[in-house]
């Protein structure tokens, strides 16, 4: 049963976060590379609105609620400030910026037929893939 | 100024991040967990990697949801594309090698930098986190100097 309830609201989250993608259209890398390039500033909304709707949930929700619905306890997001955090997002502003393609839309974007975006989808597993590789050297030394 | 800012108008934008925000918040009121999407692509790579940073329980443990909620993610387009889309297949003109290696660097940092624009931007923005904000204000600069970069050198603009 708890399986079950994983599987059906696991996917139902991550439909409506597809379907917001595709809304918005930021399932498309022209629009995102619009955006970019400083033509139309809608994904300033796109985000604007995710946040605006999450922040009040994840600052209220671990206090007006003893637990979440269905598990034990709430996560909590902590971000280092480090080096790797500050190189891998610039390495990954290059990528964004030559490809227009970020991970949400690399997944969600098949679902709309776009199947030119399985090079961005392979391109990203291989550079996770690397990126363990070079964590596990990294740790090693 | 609205004009200029949003030439392709603002509401399926506002109205697409609001559905986003939904999605991300309904996966933190059941099951408490904070869903960014670049860590899908290292779960995944547990099924078929041995190294131990893949068998790691933060990336095997969580394997069998992310796949979920990625199978999600590929529904919702399809239910859009369904009922409002355009009626045939998305595509792009951006070239297969911008999209592969682009893919390459994204899927790196994102992952070295242990975040992308849902996790760092929208889960870690609305966590609070300093250093989220601060990887945005990075990975957004970055881009835009990178997608310039590329029209100036294609002569191409998207």
């Amino acid at each position: 049963m708890k399986c079950l309830f994983d599987f059906l609201g696991m996917l139902l989250g991550g439909a409506l976060f597809g379907y917001g993608l595709a809304y918005s259209g930021m399932v498309s890398p022209e629009v995102v590379l619009r955006f970019l390039t400083l033509q139309d500033f809608g994904l300033m909304l796109v985000m604007g609105g995710a946040v605006a709707v999450t922040v009040v949930v994840y600052q209220l929700a671990p206090r007006w609620l003893k637990r979440p619905v269905l598990a034990e306890g709430f996560e909590k997001r902590v971000t280092p400030l480090d080096r790797n955090t500050l190189v891998g997002a610039a390495l990954f502003g290059v990528g964004w910026g030559l490809s227009g393609v970020c991970p949400g839309p690399a997944i969600a974007g098949l679902g709309g037929g776009n199947l030119k975006l399985l090079w961005a989808l392979v391109g990203i597993f291989a550079g996770a893939y690397l990126q363990g590789l070079w964590a596990s050297r990294a740790n090693k030394r | 100024m609205l004009q200029f800012l949003f030439p392709s108008g603002w509401a399926p934008f506002l109205m697409g991040g609001l559905l986003i925000g939904v999605g991300v918040s309904l996966m933190f009121i059941c099951f408490g967990r904070v869903v960014g999407m670049s860590s899908f692509f290292s779960s995944t790579l547990s099924w078929a990697s041995g190294l131990p940073y893949f068998q790691q329980p933060s990336l095997r443990g969580t394997r069998v949801w992310r796949l979920w909620c990625a199978l999600g993610l590929v529904l919702g387009v399809l239910a859009w594309q369904l009922w409002q889309g355009p009626g045939s297949a998305l595509s792009t003109d951006v070239s297969a090698e911008r999209l592969l290696i682009g893919g390459l660097f994204v899927g790196f940092g994102a992952r070295m930098s242990n975040g992308c624009t849902s996790g760092h931007g929208i889960c870690g923005l609305s966590s609070l986190s300093g250093p989220s904000a601060l990887a945005v204000l990075i990975f957004m600069g970055v881009a835009m100097i990178t997608a310039n970069a590329m029209v100036w050198f294609t002569g191409v603009r998207p």
